[in-house]
């Protein structure tokens, strides 16, 4: 296989596999929490390679997802003290868990093979020297069959558990009386974050994985409701900005990595701006019909609740409306407009007036507001 | 509507045609609202009614979607804006007790002596005086021993005490207090209340969110009734009746539905 | 003996100490601010949010003195803080995911800038990298000067609005309702910690610098119930963390100064959480041990327990 396109598995693969648990992350609040997770897997990776010698092996990935573990209780428990607030608590023990890591990985930088580099973009370049052979025959990229493990170990995870996850994320408590522990699968849920944060850890270093793991998520959460379309959407976006991030990277010659989390971004905003329900333009637009039956509807009520009183000239005189209900000039004229020509209301010498229809409407949505 | 009686320069603030919106829901529908001067007055309404919502837009913390807030507060009796010189200091405000962080890192007289910041403006800092009459205050509701107490380690009437001390030492003539009845021991309640009404006979107006209907009668003179839209205001006795108090609380009945339906016509 | 006095009596770890002293005492202050706030983590967004504005300053002007690098650092960070407040403020995306997002993609940015500088044949990059883990040891003496000027502003600025930002950060909507502006004095605290991140990056670097802003003020809460002496403690913890870090670091080989700070602040965060009077785990514990003892005395004595 050439290699580049090698590497572009690789990236979709690692991409995909941070994308679905942070579903999750993003559903119940633990972004920050994931971003502490992956810096602390760096000294989970670095105190296993003291114990064991071999920056290969598969103990590192058990040493960093018990250092996540780990980090996750460290957190909680310092928060629990009720001393310390939930965000101080995450600012104070992922800072000093990476600086320790830092620290060995300085002091022992000649037999870690680790740098400050591959802890900061990972080391995508390289994965096609390593080969994986099978009975003498090479067969490709030895990080390709790792990461497609840590994405099928994510789809089957997320496959098996689902009904539970998806419980626990909306309503913990009702995850409790349901009888699952919310305390295992939240556990269960953050050693997958921090196994899935060893595996990219290679590919994109141990600051970017946040990216991955919170961009086509919260990408996702802004283009549906249901939670399954939102990992399927979740895990497309993931593979998609890995594509072309990765073609940016190649195009411009510039970090993989990098270019990988600023397509994140890039497809966030698009879909922000653009999407359907709840992007920037649709909501400006519905805000905008929203405010114009708005004040349809209020002044409306207003005509209700004050016709046929003393009061009536002042508070219906068509000309000091506006200054009247404090709005714009332009804002009452076009609503008053609107309901004229909808036959709600006349105006009567100068007076704004129900018509019948206008009445019996008005006073079917009262009670609709008024009793729910 | 009894309020009416009055006459305009007997209110001390005002709001016409009301209308407030959470984001997208409305809360308060084309509401006007009365404050009588030198009354001790009570807004009354069930959950969600918009109360605290009500008190919030006359202090300008929300913004309505339609409608306007007067005050009549200067001795001119010209109407004014809450943003307009010196009226904030003519108003002061006790929130619902839950919403600070009681862990903050300030004592009970630290709390007190904020009610002095906005007398003294930007910059400047409080002096002896300020001081003495936060003390003295803390006295009023009986928390002076526990000046130099952190907040957190107060119990729920004296949080509340501490509070309305810091609406007492800013010398207002408007109080808008938002349920400094809610979480409080019988001790705390009797005390407030005599406090309220000690304010009321020096000629200040004072605006109470209320939840407990039982002590409506007992505690105030005039009363508003709200569920979105106001259903009742005047004095006590003759606003407070079992009518109006189903209107605001009942789910079916609506006196201007039902007004319309027995009107014939509208009927199409 | 001779040797290590000699060693710390260098002229660059004297440079060094002051720098990491400053630093630690500036972020003491206005860190404090945000652990009262409950903002903690905005820090941690704003410094990694400053990386691209860092590359893109030196890319532009191809200056790498620290005013420049530092007013581009600063640039980003504000925009970050933009992006992150617009996206909570028009979606249904939660402050923590917004942070991470735009955190993330700001550094990837960073990332991809700093490749194309790598690149150029006079690769200045080996400065531009000291923003990331912070390298004390390249702080010269113009830059502890720069760090000096700007920590005086800005402890001017809190002493200045001492009772605004208190009331503030206590209670907004009541400053309001007492004439304060809200909205203001919540720009003029952003500014100043965004300032203070900046002046911290070249020393900590980005990853570690929320660190120097939540610990010294977690540290100090935990000794007083009063805000102006956390301040002032969290300042002394604050520098006093600095100081001990860069010492440490040019006694020890190899051991690079940043995390050493981050490690003794930390070292700090935990005594005070344990044997603080009053609020720390240990008194509480001999209280209740205490207070349980006299309860089951009582008890007995009155007869009705037991």
């Amino acid at each position: 296989m050439n290699p580049q396109l090698e590497i572009q598995l690789i990236a979709i693969f690692i991409a995909t596999a941070c994308a679905l648990p942070g579903v999750f992350l993003v559903l119940r609040k633990m972004t920050m929490m994931s971003d502490s997770i992956s810096h602390t897997t760096l000294l989970g990776i670095v105190l296993a390679f003291f114990i064991v010698h071999d920056l290969s092996s598969p103990f590192l990935v058990v040493g960093a997802a018990a250092m996540g573990v780990i980090t996750v209780w460290l957190t909680e428990s310092l928060h629990k003290t009720k001393l310390v607030s939930e965000d101080s608590s995450i600012g104070i023990v992922f800072p000093l868990l990476f600086s320790i890591a830092v620290i060995l990985i300085s002091k022992y930088a000649g037999s870690v093979h680790l740098d400050s580099d591959s802890v900061l973009e990972g080391d995508l370049v390289s994965a096609p020297f390593y080969r994986l052979e099978l009975f003498g025959v090479s067969i490709g990229a030895k990080y390709i069959y790792i990461s497609l493990f840590y994405l099928i170990l994510n789809i089957v995870l997320i496959a098996v558990f689902f009904k539970e996850l998806k419980v626990s994320a909306f309503d913990p408590m009702l995850a409790s009386v349901l009888g699952f522990s919310p305390i295992l699968l939240h556990y269960g849920l953050m050693s997958l974050v921090s196994i899935t944060a060893v595996g990219a850890f290679e590919a994109v270093g141990s600051i970017l994985v946040i990216a991955f793991m919170a961009g086509p998520p919260v990408t996702a959460y802004l283009l549906t409701d249901d939670l399954k379309k939102m990992l399927f959407i979740s895990g497309g976006m993931g593979a998609l900005n890995a594509v072309l991030g990765f073609q940016l990277a190649r195009f411009f010659d510039v970090s993989i990595s990098g270019a990988m989390a600023v397509m994140t971004g890039v497809t966030f905003l698009i879909v922000f701006i653009f999407a359907p329900q709840r992007g920037l333009i649709s909501i400006a637009l519905r805000r905008k019909r929203q405010k114009l039956s708005f004040g349809m509807l209020n002044l409306l009520i207003h005509l209700l609740s004050h016709e046929n009183s003393e009061y009536e000239t002042r508070e219906a005189e068509h000309c000091s409306l506006a200054n009247h209900l404090h709005w714009h000039e332009g804002y009452a004229r076009k609503i008053v407009d609107k309901l004229i020509i909808e036959k709600l209301i006349v105006v009567e010498n100068g007076i704004l007036k129900l018509t019948d229809t206008g009445r019996t409407y008005t006073s079917n949505e009262y009670s609709k507001i008024f009793n729910n | 509507m009894s309020g009416e009686s009055l006459k305009t320069n007997e209110y001390i603030a005002i709001a016409e045609d009301l209308t407030v919106a959470y984001g997208e829901k409305p809360v308060l529908w084309d509401v006007d609202f009365n404050v009588p001067k030198g009354k001790l007055m009570a807004i009354v309404g069930p959950n969600g009614a918009g109360k605290s919502t009500l008190i919030k837009s006359m202090l300008g913390l929300l913004k309505p979607v339609a409608g306007k807030v007067e005050f009549f507060i200067n001795s001119d009796n010209k109407p004014s804006n809450f943003k307009d010189k010196g009226i904030s200091r003519k108003i002061a405000y006790v929130p619902q007790s839950g919403s600070v962080d009681w862990d903050f890192p300030a004592t009970a007289l630290d709390v007190v002596l904020m009610g002095r910041y906005g007398h003294l403006g930007w910059i400047k800092r409080p002096k002896k005086a300020d001081k003495q009459l936060a003390l003295e205050m803390l006295e009023k509701v009986g928390m002076k021993e526990f000046q130099s107490r952190q907040i957190s380690q107060l119990s729920g009437g004296q949080q509340q005490r501490v509070f309305l001390a810091r609406a007492l030492v800013q010398q207002a003539e408007l109080y808008f207090m938002d349920e400094p009845f809610k979480g409080v021991d019988a001790k705390t309640e009797k005390a407030i209340i005599t406090l309220l009404k000690e304010l009321k006979a020096q000629g200040k107006t004072v605006v109470v969110v209320h939840h407990d209907l039982r002590t409506v009668t007992e505690y105030f003179d005039w009363v508003t009734l709200i569920n979105m839209r106001i259903i009742a205001e005047g004095e006590v006795n003759e606003t407070f009746t079992n009518e109006n108090i189903d209107k605001a609380y009942g789910r079916i009945r609506s006196d201007l539905v039902e007004a319309v339906n027995t009107d014939g016509e509208s009927r199409v | 003996m001779m040797d290590i006095l000699s060693r710390l009596n260098n002229y660059t770890t004297i440079v060094v100490a002051l720098g990491a002293a400053v630093l630690g005492m500036i972020s003491g202050v206005i860190g404090s601010y945000s652990v009262i706030r409950k903002q903690s983590l905005i820090g941690d967004g704003v410094s990694h949010s400053a990386l691209p504005g860092v590359v893109l300053a030196f890319m532009m002007t191809g200056n790498k003195s620290t005013e420049v690098l530092l007013l581009g650092a600063l640039v980003a960070g504000i925009l970050a803080a933009g992006f992150i407040i617009g996206i909570v403020k028009n979606s249904r995306i939660k402050f923590d995911s917004a942070l991470a997002l735009v955190m993330s993609v700001f550094f990837g940015t960073g990332l991809v800038l700093l490749s194309i500088v790598q690149k150029t044949p006079d690769s200045a990059q080996a400065g531009l990298s000291r923003f990331i883990f912070g390298q004390v040891s390249a702080i010269l003496k113009r830059d502890v000067y720069i760090m000096t000027i700007v920590s005086a502003v800005l402890i001017l600025l809190v002493i200045l609005f001492w009772k605004e930002f208190k009331l503030f950060s206590f209670d907004p909507e009541y400053a309001h309702t007492l004439g304060f502006k809200p909205m203001r004095l919540n720009l003029l605290l952003m500014l100043m910690t965004v300032f203070t991140i900046i002046i911290g990056l070249q020393t900590v670097g980005v990853i570690l610098m929320s660190a120097m802003l939540i610990a010294p003020g977690v540290a100090a809460r935990q000794w007083t119930d009063r805000l102006w002496l956390m301040i002032v403690l969290s300042a002394v913890f604050g520098a006093g963390a600095g100081v001990i870090g860069a010492f440490s670091s040019s006694l020890a080989e190899k051991l690079p100064t940043g995390p050493a700070i981050v490690v003794v602040i930390s070292i700090i965060v935990l005594i005070s959480i344990l044997i603080a009077p009053n609020r720390g785990l240990i008194s509480k514990a001999l209280r209740r041990r205490k207070s349980k003892k006299g309860w089951l005395e009582k008890g007995v004595k009155g007869g009705d327990i037991i």
